[in-house]
C-alpha cells in the first residue's frame, strides 16, 4: 500500500489546522453559513436530515488493518457505533457534531486519511477495481496509476472550480467491476506490443441524464496518461455549462458536441500541451510503484480446501474469488445480511475486519462500489478460520451478486437530497427473496436502488434498478430493466407507471418469475433480458 | 399550522421551533404564523440554529405532525434504526411518520 511522504502528511495535517480554525471561527459567529458551507463541504461535511454528515475519502477502495481500525474507533467514538460504506467506496457517518468534526479529521490524519475531495465541483476520490493487484486477468496493476492521478488532483489548482465534480477511474481487467464507463472519464490499461497504456473513455455518468461513457482514445502511453487527462479536464472546464448545474456535467458536453468534436478538442488541446514538456516525472511513478509490489507470499500452499462444513462451503463457491497466487484467495465480505442496511457496519465489525486484514491478508483490505468489503491476499487454509470469525459477527451471508446483494444509498432515511426511502425496500427484497436456494437459482442478479434522481445507488445501471419518486408526498419507485455497470455497461429503461413500496417488491417477483420461466441453458437475467427484450416482462408486471 | 425547524447549529440535532426557544421534539413546536422567516433570521444570526426554515404541519390528538414524510422522518429518527430514534423504547413511536 502507498505510504504518506513528508509532503503529503504536512498537507493533510495542514487542512486539519486549517479546518479547525474555520470551524471555530463559524461557532463564534465569525463566518456566516453562506460562507462556511463551501468550506466545510471541501471537508466532506454535510448538513443532512437528522446531523452533520463527514464523508471520509478511501482513495480507490484500499484500506490498512490500521486505517480500517480507526474509522471503527471513530464510530465508536463520535458518531452512534457505527459507519456507512458507499457506493463510491468511501465511509460516512450520520451523526456528527459539528464541534468534533476537526478533532475528527485529526484523528483520520494519524493514519494518513482525510475527507478531501469528498464533496464539491473538483475531482473526486479516484476509484479503481477492488481485485487490483489480485486479479489474473489484468494488463497491470491500476493502483499505482490511481495514486499518482490522486497525488495530481489534490488540490489542483486548475480543477478546484471545475464546473460540477468529476469522477474518475482506473480499471486493468477485462472484467469491469468498478463501473468504470459510468464515470466522467474511465481509464482501462491495457498492454499493447509490450507497452502499457490506457484505453480512455469519457463523458460517462449516471444522475438525471445516464450515459455510458464512449471512447474516445484507444491507446495513450503510460507517461503521457497524466498530460492526456488534463488536456480532457481542460476542455471541459472551459466550455462545461456553469449556468445549468443539470447540464454541467461532462457527459452533457461532450453528448452535445458530440464525440468526434470533443475529442478534436482535446486532441488539439494535447497538442498545444505536449509542445511545453508538461508530462509529470516518471520518476514519481516509479517513486510509487514499489508500494504495491506483492506482500510476501508463501510458495508451494496446497490449493485445496477441506469443504466438509456445508454452510462454510456455501460460502467458498459464493465469497471467495480466484487469486493470481497459488494457496491464496480473494475473500468478499458482505454487508448485506438477511433484512439489514446495505454497507452499514458497526465499529464492532469494522474492527473485526481490520483485525481479520492483519492476521489473514497482509495487512490490508478493499471497499467495493457494491458496498462490501474485500480481504485481497487470504491464505486457502486460513478461509475457515475467517468464515468463522464473520459468521460469529454476522458478516458470513453468501449472496455476493445475487439478488439479496442490494446496493442502495442512504435515502430518505438519512439524505436531505431524497426522495424515497431505499433502505426499507431493500430490507423487505432482501427479506422476500432470502431463500439461499432461490437466490442460487436466480444466479447473478444486480439490484440497484436510489432514492433520488442523483442515483447514488446506481439504479440506471441495476440489472433491476429501482429509483424512489415523490409523488404529492407519498413514496413511489419506478422500476427500471436492464442496466449493467459491468463491461457490457447499459442504462436500464422503465418499465412503465410507479409502484408502492410493496408494489415494486411483487413487481420485482413477477419480473424473476418470468425470467426462470424463460432463461435458455446458461443465461443471466440481463442475457434473457436482452433476448426477449422489455415487451414480455411489461405484460408481466401490469398484466 | 405553521412551525419553525431547522439544525442546531453545534450539534446538528434537528429542532422546532417552541415558542420560547427550540426543542428536540416536534411536539413542543407552536405556531409560527407569518413570523417564521424572520424568527429563522434572528434565530441563525444568534447562533442557535443552522438551515431554519418554515414547513406546514397539523396538530391532532396525537400532536404535531409535520406535512411531509421528510419532516415526518426528521422528526423522529431514520425508520431503519428505531433504536436511534427519539423514541427507541416505544415499538409504535413510528406509527405516524409513513
Amino acid at each position: 500500500m502507498y505510504r504518506y511522504d513528508s509532503y503529503d502528511q504536512s498537507i493533510v495535517d495542514a487542512r486539519v489546522e486549517e479546518f479547525r480554525d474555520q470551524t471555530q471561527r463559524r461557532l463564534a459567529g465569525q463566518l456566516t453559513e453562506d460562507q462556511f458551507k463551501p468550506l466545510r463541504l471541501m471537508n466532506g461535511l454535510y448538513l443532512q436530515l437528522h446531523a452533520y454528515m463527514l464523508r471520509v475519502a478511501i482513495p480507490y477502495g484500499t484500506l490498512s488493518a490500521k486505517q480500517m481500525r480507526k474509522l471503527g474507533e471513530i464510530a465508536a467514538k463520535y458518531d452512534k457505533g457505527y459507519g456507512h460504506f458507499t457506493t463510491r467506496t468511501n465511509l460516512q457517518y450520520n451523526w456528527i457534531k459539528l464541534a468534533d468534526a476537526p478533532d475528527i479529521l485529526a484523528e483520520l490524519a494519524t493514519v494518513e486519511m482525510h475527507a478531501i475531495q469528498t464533496s464539491g465541483n473538483c475531482i473526486r476520490n479516484i476509484s479503481s477495481d477492488q481485485y487490483a493487484g489480485v486479479s489474473a486477468d489484468e494488463a497491470t496493476d491500476p493502483r499505482p496509476w490511481a495514486e499518482l492521478l490522486r497525488q495530481w488532483s489534490t488540490f489542483h489548482p486548475e480543477f478546484t472550480y471545475l464546473p460540477r465534480k468529476f469522477k474518475i477511474c482506473v480499471i486493468a481487467s477485462k472484467e469491469d467491476r468498478a463501473a468504470m464507463r459510468l464515470h466522467d472519464i474511465g481509464l482501462k490499461l491495457v498492454s499493447r506490443d509490450g507497452q502499457i497504456g490506457a484505453e480512455v473513455y469519457a463523458g460517462g455518468g449516471m444522475g438525471r441524464t445516464p450515459m455510458v461513457a464512449p471512447q474516445i482514445k484507444d491507446f495513450v502511453p503510460e507517461d503521457e496518461i497524466v498530460s492526456y487527462l488534463e488536456a480532457c479536464l481542460r476542455v471541459y472546464n472551459r466550455y462545461g455549462r456553469r449556468d445549468n448545474k443539470y447540464k454541467a456535467r461532462i457527459k452533457i458536453l461532450v453528448h452535445e458536441l458530440g464525440v468526434e468534436e470533443y475529442k478534436r478538442q482535446v486532441e488539439e488541446e494535447y497538442a498545444h500541451m505536449k509542445q511545453l514538456g508538461l508530462n509529470p516525472p516518471t520518476e514519481e511513478l516509479d517513486r510509487i510503484r514499489p508500494f504495491f509490489a506483492n506482500p510476501a507470499y508463501e510458495q508451494g500452499l496446497a490449493d485445496e480446501i477441506d469443504r466438509a462444513d456445508p454452510a462454510f462451503a456455501l460460502w467458498v463457491d459464493r465469497q471467495v474469488a480466484a487469486h493470481k497466487q497459488p494457496g491464496y484467495a480473494i475473500v468478499n465480505i458482505s454487508l448485506k445480511p438477511k433484512g439489514g442496511i446495505p454497507g452499514d457496519a458497526s465499529a464492532e465489525q469494522i474492527g473485526l475486519v481490520a483485525d481479520l486484514a492483519e492476521t489473514y491478508s497482509f495487512d490490508e483490505l478493499r471497499v467495493t462500489h457494491a458496498q462490501n468489503l474485500v480481504l485481497p491476499h487470504v491464505k486457502k487454509a486460513d478461509l475457515y478460520a475467517i468464515w468463522q470469525k464473520l459468521d460469529e459477527a454476522g458478516l458470513a451471508e453468501a449472496n455476493l451478486d445475487l439478488i439479496t446483494d442490494i446496493i442502495a444509498c442512504p435515502g430518505l432515511d438519512y439524505c436531505s437530497l431524497a426522495n424515497a426511502r431505499s433502505i426499507p425496500l431493500a430490507q423487505k427484497l432482501s427479506e422476500r427473496f432470502a431463500d439461499a436456494g432461490r437466490q442460487k437459482d436466480l444466479g447473478e442478479l444486480k439490484v440497484k436502488i436510489s432514492g433520488c434522481i442523483n442515483a447514488c445507488g446506481h439504479h440506471h445501471a441495476g440489472h433491476i434498478g429501482v429509483l424512489g419518486v415523490d409523488r404529492k408526498g407519498v413514496e413511489n419507485f419506478q422500476l427500471s430493466l436492464g442496466g449493467s455497470g459491468a463491461e457490457d455497461a447499459a442504462v436500464g429503461q422503465i418499465t412503465g407507471p410507479g409502484f408502492s413500496e410493496d408494489g415494486v417488491v411483487d413487481a420485482i417477483e413477477k419480473v424473476t418469475d418470468l425470467y426462470l420461466a424463460e432463461r435458455e441453458e446458461g443465461e443471466r437475467f440481463l442475457d434473457t433480458y436482452r433476448r426477449l427484450g422489455m415487451k414480455p416482462f411489461k405484460e408481466a408486471i401490469y398484466g | 399550522m405553521k412551525i419553525l425547524t431547522g439544525n442546531d447549529l453545534s450539534t446538528g440535532d434537528v429542532i422546532w421551533w417552541a415558542g420560547d426557544g427550540w426543542s428536540r421534539q416536534v411536539g413542543e413546536s407552536v405556531d409560527v404564523g407569518d413570523k417564521g422567516n424572520d424568527l429563522a433570521r434572528a434565530e441563525e444570526a444568534a447562533l442557535r440554529v443552522v438551515g431554519a426554515y418554515v414547513i406546514d404541519a397539523s396538530r391532532d390528538e396525537g400532536g404535531v405532525r409535520p406535512a411531509h414524510i421528510k419532516d415526518r422522518i426528521r422528526a423522529l429518527g431514520p425508520t431503519v434504526r428505531p433504536d436511534l430514534t427519539l423514541k427507541p423504547n416505544d415499538a409504535d413511536a413510528g406509527n405516524w411518520v409513513i
